[in-house]
């Protein structure tokens, strides 16, 4: 019960919260819901038991890619221009139907599993237990990622630096 | 309701009164440690009822008068919404940070058993650099809804300087967890047992080192107080605000502190853990130390109470009004404690107390050698802060970068191979 309506809170708290990221005219303010927003991501994941991953949404996302972000737009001076509003144009079709197309789809996966019971608080997902996994089955993967992480710092050195 | 949930909600009401009570002690602390260090007496004119001054921690209650009811003053070009919000992230952030943070060993007291820890996470320490790692919300918000330079100037360096130690910090913890096994903080103390030189302080101290230092920089503590530096940027980031709004980034500061203390206590100086007595020894021997814990208290309350009835005697024309007799009165509470607790013990000495009673004891006295080794480490913030200088900004992120993250990364290497070895 208690935990039923923590959810639905921090379900309205995300979905909210991510309209208001796409919605808002000043950058800064979209930037802070984002942080909001994944804020909240990580209050789901602990209501479902995996504690450890939503610490870790909390640290890597809220704590340090959405304080980058909100870092970068401070520092761009943004003049009245450009902090004009920005409505949804009708020649972007291809927008709406991709919304309503997932829309849909969202609404079918709630109506399918609404009867099912979730393991939640049963899935206890120990850090052990996650890092024996990344170190043995899926060192590979696991390795790709920070060579595609590493390509993207030296690419960013590049762009930013004009002469090397 | 049930028992739980109730539990749970009382727990967090003692943690987060016990941080808040200690903040306006800390307060005293610091004014009295700055004004001895400086060769100065310190607070001491305030009282309650013209009697009391309590050595000065009186002021502290008139300060906290003053904040409430001082004029809540905002900016003209201030952004509204987030500055109001700023502040309550402060607190926020430094106060749930200690939600993770056991106090004492479980208290059983018959079916119950009773934990003063909020959540026993798995992923304990991860949850506190997560939590901290939030604290720049603080600073940035601040720093940019207060829509001044000198705010935003401390913003850019706060942010900076708390995302760049954040690093080492995490590092310097790498070790821990490669020696305790585990991210939780009741494993991490239980790990490091009741032998002083056990303790991850004199095992791993390049680790302690990098923490304590990272520390320092996350609490905008001097040497690291840059982001405020009131030599260069008048109060930096909290440049605008007033009155309680104020107050609250004051309360952040010092609550950072006290949980910074909590935690260094727990990760590098073993906890609820007495140097050289065991928990084991405690339990099987509860009766002796309570007796022993009881002599000690009543030669020590004599003792206070016959030192303050001398300092009375010798200075009681010294101010000439009521304030000669604060010393007097406490030479007689002292006395009246002192004859209390002999009379009891002349009269209860022989009973063994039941088990709950012993339980209860020794979880009280475990949470106070928490509070004596946390208070320990709070006087040295004090200390340092009015002992060494402040840094400058190109000294401070070459520290940072060039020399405490490849420390943290050798520490672990090395760490590593000792553990091999072994």
């Amino acid at each position: 019960m208690f935990e039923t309506i923590i959810f639905f809170v921090l379900a309205g708290m995300a979905i909210t919260s991510a309209l208001l990221v796409i919605s808002r005219v000043n950058p800064l303010i979209s930037a802070l819901w984002l942080a909001v927003c994944l804020a909240s991501v990580a209050g789901l994941f602990a209501t479902l038991g995996a504690t450890f991953l939503a610490v870790l949404q909390l640290l890597v996302y809220a704590g340090a890619i959405a304080v980058l972000f909100i870092f970068v737009v401070m520092l761009i001076d943004l003049g009245p221009q450009a902090l004009k509003m920005r409505l949804m144009s009708f020649r972007n079709v291809f927008a709406t139907m991709a919304t309503l197309y997932f829309g849909l789809l969202i609404f079918i996966n709630v109506a399918r599993f609404s009867h099912g019971d979730l393991p939640s608080n049963q899935i206890n997902v120990t850090p052990k237990i996650l890092g024996q996994l990344l170190l043995t089955k899926y060192a590979v993967p696991f390795e790709l990622a920070s060579l595609l992480l590493t390509v993207a710092v030296v690419g960013a050195v590049v762009l930013a630096k004009k002469k090397l | 309701m049930s028992i739980e949930l109730i539990l749970s909600f009382v727990k967090v009401l003692i943690v987060f009164m016990m941080i808040l009570q200690l903040v306006p002690l800390l307060i005293w602390m610091e004014r009295k440690g700055a004004a001895y260090i400086q060769d100065r007496r310190g607070p001491n004119r305030a009282a309650l009822f013209g009697i009391f001054r309590l050595g000065g921690i009186i002021h502290s209650l008139s300060d906290a008068v003053k904040l409430m009811v001082k004029a809540d003053f905002n900016g003209a070009y201030v952004y509204k919404p987030l500055f109001i919000i700023a502040p309550m992230i402060a607190l926020f952030v430094a106060t749930s940070t200690a939600a993770v943070i056991p106090f004492a060993e479980p208290l059983v007291l018959g079916k119950i058993t009773f934990n003063l820890q909020v959540a026993d996470l798995n992923a304990g320490l991860i949850y506190v650099f997560a939590m901290s790692s939030l604290s720049v919300y603080t600073l940035l918000l601040s720093g940019w809804a207060s829509n001044s330079k000198y705010s935003l100037l401390g913003m850019a360096r706060a942010a900076a300087q708390l995302i760049s130690y954040e690093i080492a910090m995490g590092l310097s913890v790498v070790t821990l967890f490669l020696v305790a096994g585990s991210f939780r903080l009741n494993d991490i103390v239980a790990d490091q047992g009741a032998m002083l030189f056990h303790w991850n302080a004199f095992r791993l101290p390049l680790s302690f080192i990098i923490f304590f230092t990272a520390l320092f920089a996350e609490a905008n503590r001097l040497p690291f107080d840059l982001p405020e530096g009131e030599a260069e940027l008048t109060a930096g980031y909290h440049t605008e605000y007033s009155s309680m709004r104020f107050a609250l980034f004051f309360l952040g500061e010092y609550a950072h502190m006290i949980v910074g203390s909590l935690i260094v206590t727990m990760l590098f100086f073993g906890g609820w853990h007495i140097p050289f007595v065991s928990s084991e020894f405690l339990r099987a021997n509860t009766m002796q130390v309570i007796h022993f814990l009881w002599l000690a208290g009543i030669g020590g309350t004599f003792t206070l109470g016959a030192a303050l009835l001398l300092w009375w005697k010798k200075r009681r024309h010294f101010w000439g009004d009521k304030r000669d007799l604060e010393h007097l009165i406490f030479a007689i509470l002292f006395g009246a404690l002192g004859a209390a607790l002999a009379l009891a013990y002349a009269l209860f000495s022989d009973a063994v107390f039941p088990v709950w009673a012993q339980n209860l004891f020794i979880f009280l006295l475990q949470m106070k050698v928490v509070l004596i080794k946390t208070l320990f480490f709070v006087s040295v913030f004090i200390w340092v802060r009015w002992t060494l200088p402040r840094f400058r900004y190109d000294q401070l992120m070459n520290l940072g970068w060039k020399v405490m993250i490849p420390l943290g990364l050798l520490n672990v290497l090395l760490t590593g191979i000792w553990l091999l070895v072994k």
